[in-house]
């Protein structure tokens, strides 16, 4: 089973019928007991870091991400779900994270249009089964001011330059995780849900049932 | 890089799509989720449902036309159209939208910025202003806001409008020139680069965009992050596709694929 943790921040409408499209072996939860007992979590996420990491404790739920991260249960973390890994965020005038990686959240720099709103491209920079079947280069959609600038530079699977070249995706051992939003991606970011759902259950990427879902 | 949007927008109307002509509802242009996937098909980069509906019986359709569409496109989706408090925002929101445009209700009370970017986080909560050229008594021109669908002027003016918005919350802005809507006359190129200029959000044009050339134009000349068009896709002038192949060749950067 999938757990998608839900921490009051909005709707997980579109991330849950992403899931849907390829398991119907999800829950969408403020349960810290269904995470627990998941084979993989989803971390999605919209909003402010504040807001983030008190939803998150309200329901009881850090320490339960931070288990999850050290179990080796494969975590996709989306958004926020990203920027909550590092150690502090700058935003809402600072505000502490959950530590796994060190680094801080930084906002874009002035001068530059934010939010980074829209389609941007993401070049590859590790090999990942998540990205089995996703052209580097691809693009997929962003909303966000803050970006992560991880101390530990392997960590970014994959860039994008807006003004400042930052990691758009995060990845180490059981851990991936996106700045942009797949499932606002049309087909490049169901296919991150269709691989996730592989890894998940063990299955080989880009087996599981086709779905036709435009460009 | 990032590329620039081109959003297609839907005006609904007890849910069907409507051609809106100078803010007037008049011909009948298809169902809209259908056109919506059409739309995702061609790359369209997000869409706009535009709620041209006056009854409280008729919100619950398009209430129920934003969950359908959500259920089926994995592309943003902004709503607008008679939201008038924080709780018509929410339950767009809840209904899946990922956006919602507030106009009137903003112009008569500003704290709805404040309250749907505190609420619910600037990256959902978009400012549009229909803006109309006034002539003034010592001949100069000043851009005006109206409210209530472009019939009631109001004092406010365009620019700053612009910028008290963004103060307030608002993570992206919509300019949408009345004196072009639904004419296809092109964009108001002068009004969209002030605005632009003002903001550090970004900012869509919206309304006349009428030819291949206009929506250049509003990106080219009026410094528009994105444009925002109605009948120059329904009624298939041109796909989405051909907009954008034209636009990239012309240097702009798209997604094509």
């Amino acid at each position: 089973m999938i757990a998608i943790i839900d921490y009051g921040a909005g709707n997980l409408r579109s991330v849950s019928r992403a899931v849907a499209l390829y398991t119907p072996d999800f829950v969408v939860t403020q349960d810290p007991a269904d995470v627990e007992r998941a084979a993989a979590v989803i971390l999605p996420g919209v909003g402010a870091a504040g807001d983030t990491i008190r939803g998150l404790e309200r329901h009881g739920m850090t320490e339960v991400v931070q288990e999850t991260i050290a179990s080796g249960k494969p975590y996709f973390g989306i958004c926020m779900g990203l920027q909550v890994l590092l150690t502090e965020s700058e935003e809402d005038g600072g505000t502490p994270c959950l530590d796994i990686y060190p680094g801080v959240v930084r906002r874009f720099p002035k001068g530059l249009t934010v939010p980074h709103m829209g389609w941007n491209q993401v070049r590859q920079t590790q090999e990942h089964p998540m990205f089995a079947g996703i052209p580097d280069d691809a693009y997929f959609y962003f909303v966000h001011s803050y970006y992560t600038d991880p101390e530990d530079t392997a960590l970014t699977a994959g860039a994008t330059d807006y003004g400042v070249t930052f990691p758009s995706v995060i990845a180490q051992e059981n851990v991936f995780a996106t700045q942009f939003h797949p499932e606002k991606s049309a087909g490049m970011g169901l296919r991150l849900y269709e691989n996730f759902v592989a890894w998940a259950t063990g299955a080989r990427p880009g087996v599981a049932r086709g779905v036709r879902v435009g460009p | 890089m990032l590329t620039t949007r081109i959003i297609p927008c839907l005006d609904v109307h007890r849910g069907r799509v409507v051609r809106g002509q100078q803010f007037s509802a008049d011909k009948d242009a298809g169902d809209p989720i259908e056109l919506a996937v059409r739309y995702n098909e061609q790359s369209a980069d997000e869409l706009v449902y535009y709620d041209i509906t006056a009854s409280a019986e008729e919100r619950g359709i398009f209430q129920d036309l934003v969950e359908r569409t959500a259920d089926q496109l994995f592309i943003p989706l902004t709503v607008g159209g008679g939201i008038r408090t924080a709780q018509d925002m929410r339950r767009m929101l809840m209904a899946g939208a990922d956006k919602v445009s507030i106009n009137t209700a903003a112009v008569e009370n500003p704290d709805l910025i404040n309250d749907g970017a505190e609420g619910f986080g600037s990256q959902c909560t978009v400012l549009s202003m229909d803006v109309k050229r006034v002539p003034q008594a010592d001949g100069s021109i000043k851009w005006h806001v109206f409210t209530h669908g472009g019939r009631r002027q109001t004092e406010g003016e365009a620019v700053p409008w612009a910028v008290e918005g963004v103060a307030r919350g608002a993570g992206e802005i919509v300019v949408n020139s009345i004196d072009a809507d639904g004419t296809l006359a092109g964009y108001d190129l002068e009004l969209l680069a002030a605005v632009c200029a003002a903001v550090d959000v970004p900012v869509i044009a919206s309304g006349g965009g009428g030819t291949l050339e206009h929506l250049f134009d509003a990106l080219d000349k009026g410094h528009a992050h994105a444009v925002l068009a109605a009948s120059i896709f329904h009624y298939e002038h041109f796909t989405v596709r051909e907009v954008k192949e034209y636009l990239a060749a012309k240097g702009i950067p798209m997604r094509l694929n």
